[in-house]
């Protein structure tokens, strides 16, 4: 009797739990998104699968957060080795290369694309970031998803407390010296600090400047290439850095976006950062700011070029059924939509990845309404990229901007010249390029 | 005949092997599973260049060591290595033997004291070393704030003194909690009459502790010794990953840094595979040495 009566009470429970799992197993096919954004990216993003969750009965987006870039990275990588990967990752882009080495882990996204029936034409993507994923016979391979290029922010108070004429900004870095000499002489603590140093101060120098990172187009033609960031266009500008560090006119707070905070804050009067980091300073500056061209040496001919991009692209990994690449495409064609990008390009402060969606935004008047804000696009877009600008496709790109970083650390203390810094840099890094070539043989 | 049999049951011992192997078999099981499989396997991997996700490897027999002994960054970061393990242990042990003999004497409240002095042991790495990166921030940090009142510019970013001495101290941190422990126990286990007949004779508390305390407690030390220095080789790459990245240049880029960051960062499994092996032979050794040359001073 009194075992009926426990069973009698388990009905109810079961009851109910077979009504609420219905839904779920109506709901289709399922895939799983593994991501590298938090905090306020994290919810925008977040924002994005709902919407799409919503919009169809068919397809199930899941968005996992993995950690940082380079955490999201190696947990897909486990986990394909494990058999119990996502159907789609976020990957930075000095993780390219290593994609792209990875024939049988991955499905190119335009084959993704040709096997679905979703929406997808090559061509509405802008060049200049599309470019970056896209093989040299012009096949996609990932999409591109949040991709920014480096521009430079101006603390319009600071320059103003010092008797500058904040209207019109610096468009080269000499025009930037004599800036920094004049804080530096009111007594200003920090003129300059930067973020992304390697990216900033030396990939993006080099495209910018029309000057090779590396040999073979940068990476894109074969993968023997060589480093060549240690010629004069580049060595002119770390030593010029190096001494604005020594003169207490660049300061330097570390490898990754830590300057931000500074900046943030009112500390420091300029700041080379990624145009995304744009969210951030609006919503925290408590002073009156301007966004400029990322800034070029004027005695070089042909600068300025265009800048690369940073950020990342989704990668769609093999080993999925036919369903769940279906839903991926149904996603990434989503992700791509005008609505979208427009959308994500006016709160993040990453690039539009679409001509349709820069146009949107155009027709919103969002660039006149928040101004500068379209300062990084006419920055990647205005002229035709050259093989030193298209983008950088080395292997083992982590581990290299790790040298880089390390080097550049000796010239900003003063204990290297900013050659020999240069050279032991690229000796260095072309040993792990062999290293990786070898591997993906 | 009873006297006869509880002498010869004296003598029994179990002739069967399978019991004493069924004893210490789950001792085996674990040291087989988690130690030597994991060894072997690193050896193996040290011969081998896979590619990161792991769909073909190539073996390249001792390339993977050329390459690293070729690498004079490499070569570099074994003096780094040898300063950070002896501060981190230094700095771990003196302390903490200072703590003890603290506690040891303390009458009132010596729970609370001790249960404060354990904590920080259950900090992990990681987070310990975001917490001493917070106070020694240089733009927002506690510690860098006061230290600029003192005159000392505080900048960790580009000063590799300063930076040693942070990772450091945060890996030395969380050490003495255990350290403490343990030497607070060797403490108890001296037995008081020594010391009572020492202070009846005269003898002052420093004279004390080093003729009596210290040789008592040198098994203890010795102990703590070796598992100290095994900490700081293979247990800290916790701390320099939050803190210093191994920066600035390659100043606090110790040995097992570089098998995390290669490995976990860099997806060279061949390559961090074949520094763990180094690593493994280095420690190995260095323990050999301790056991022959430091425990002959060892009293028992």
């Amino acid at each position: 009797m009194s075992i009926l009566k426990k069973e009698r009470a388990f009905i109810p429970l079961a009851i109910a739990t077979f009504l609420l799992a219905t839904p779920v197993a109506q709901a289709a096919t399922e895939i799983q998104w593994w991501h590298a954004f938090t905090g306020r990216l994290g919810e925008l993003l977040d924002e994005q699968v709902a919407t799409f969750n919503e919009s169809q009965d068919d397809y199930a987006v899941v968005a996992i957060n993995k950690g940082n870039y380079s955490e999201t990275l190696n947990a897909g990588i486990a986990a394909f080795r494990a058999s119990e990967h996502p159907t789609l990752l976020q990957v930075f882009e000095v993780g390219t290369a290593t994609m792209m080495g990875a024939k049988g882990a991955i499905k190119p996204v335009y084959e993704v694309m040709a096997e679905s029936e979703a929406k997808f034409e090559p061509d509405a993507y802008l060049a200049a970031v599309a470019g970056y994923y896209t093989t040299t016979d012009g096949q996609m391979l990932s999409l591109p998803y949040n991709s920014s290029t480096p521009v430079l922010f101006i603390n319009n108070d600071a320059l103003e407390e010092a008797g500058i004429d904040s209207s019109s900004p610096p468009a080269t870095w000499e025009e930037v010296g004599e800036i920094l000499t004049t804080l530096k002489d009111k007594g200003h603590e920090c003129p300059l600090t930067t973020a992304w140093q390697s990216w900033v101060h030396l990939e993006n120098l080099s495209a910018y400047h029309n000057v090779p990172f590396a040999t073979k187009a940068n990476g894109f033609e074969a993968a023997d290439t060589e480093l060549a960031f240690n010629s004069p266009a580049q060595v002119k500008h770390i030593e010029t850095m190096g001494q604005w560090a020594q003169d207490g006119k660049f300061v330097y707070l570390g490898r990754r976006n830590e300057g931000g905070a500074n900046f943030r804050s009112g500390e420091c009067a300029l700041f080379t950062e990624s145009s995304a980091g744009y969210a951030g300073i609006k919503s925290e500056a408590q002073f009156d700011f301007s966004i400029a061209p990322l800034p070029y040496w004027g005695d070089v001919e042909g600068a300025p070029q265009n800048t690369i991009i940073g950020g990342a692209s989704l990668w769609a990994l093999a080993g999925k059924t036919d369903e769940e690449y279906e839903a991926a495409a149904a996603f990434l064609s989503f992700l791509s939509s005008s609505t979208i990008q427009a959308k994500w390009h006016q709160n993040t402060g990453y690039l539009p990845i679409t001509m349709a969606a820069y146009e949107q935004s155009k027709g919103e008047g969002y660039y006149e309404a928040n101004l500068g804000t379209e300062i990084s696009i006419i920055q990647m877009t205005g002229k035709a990229p050259t093989e030193n600008s298209k983008g950088l496709r080395l292997g083992s790109f982590d581990q290299i901007r790790g040298i880089i970083d390390e080097e550049l650390e000796g010239v900003w203390n003063g204990s290297k010249d900013a050659q020999t810094a240069l050279d032991t840099a690229v000796t260095r890094g072309n040993e792990l390029l062999r290293r990786f070539e070898k591997s993906q043989r | 005949m009873l006297f006869a049999a509880i002498a010869m049951q004296k003598k029994v011992y179990f002739r069967g092997t399978w019991l004493p192997w069924l004893l210490v078999a789950p001792q085996l099981i674990i040291t087989g599973v988690f130690f030597m499989w994991p060894a072997v396997q690193a050896v193996m991997q040290s011969t081998q260049l896979p590619d990161p996700f792991g769909l073909s490897s190539q073996y390249v027999g001792m390339e993977n060591f050329q390459f690293l002994l070729n690498d004079s960054t490499y070569l570099e970061s074994f003096a780094t290595t040898a300063l950070f393990s002896v501060s981190v242990t230094l700095m771990a042990m003196v302390p903490a033997l200072f703590f003890a003999v603290l506690a040891d004497s303390v009458i009132k409240g010596s729970g609370l004291y001790r249960t404060f002095l354990i904590w920080p042991y259950a900090v992990a790495p990681a987070i310990a070393g975001i917490v001493w990166l917070f106070m020694f921030n240089p733009s927002i940090g506690v510690a860098s704030y006061y230290l600029k009142f003192l005159g000392v510019k505080w900048n960790h970013v580009l000063d590799g003194d300063q930076a040693m001495l942070l990772v450091v101290l945060a890996a030395a941190w969380k050490q003495v909690s255990y350290n403490f422990l343990f030497f607070l126990a060797g403490l108890q286990a001296i037995p008081k009459s020594l010391i009572e007949a020492a202070t009846i004779d005269g003898a002052s508390p420093w004279h004390r502790f080093r003729t009596i305390t210290l040789p008592l407690l040198s098994p203890t030390t010795f102990f703590l010794l070796v598992v100290n220095i095994i900490y700081a080789f293979f247990d800290t790459f916790g701390v320099i990953h939050t803190i210093t990245l191994g920066g600035p240049e390659r100043d606090t880029s110790i040995l097992v840094y570089k098998v995390f960051a290669d490995g976990f960062v860099g997806q060279d499994l061949g390559s961090s595979a074949a520094q763990s092996v180094i690593l493994m032979v280095l420690v190995g050794a260095l323990t050999v040495v301790q056991f022959r040359y430091i425990e002959k001073k060892v009293h028992y």
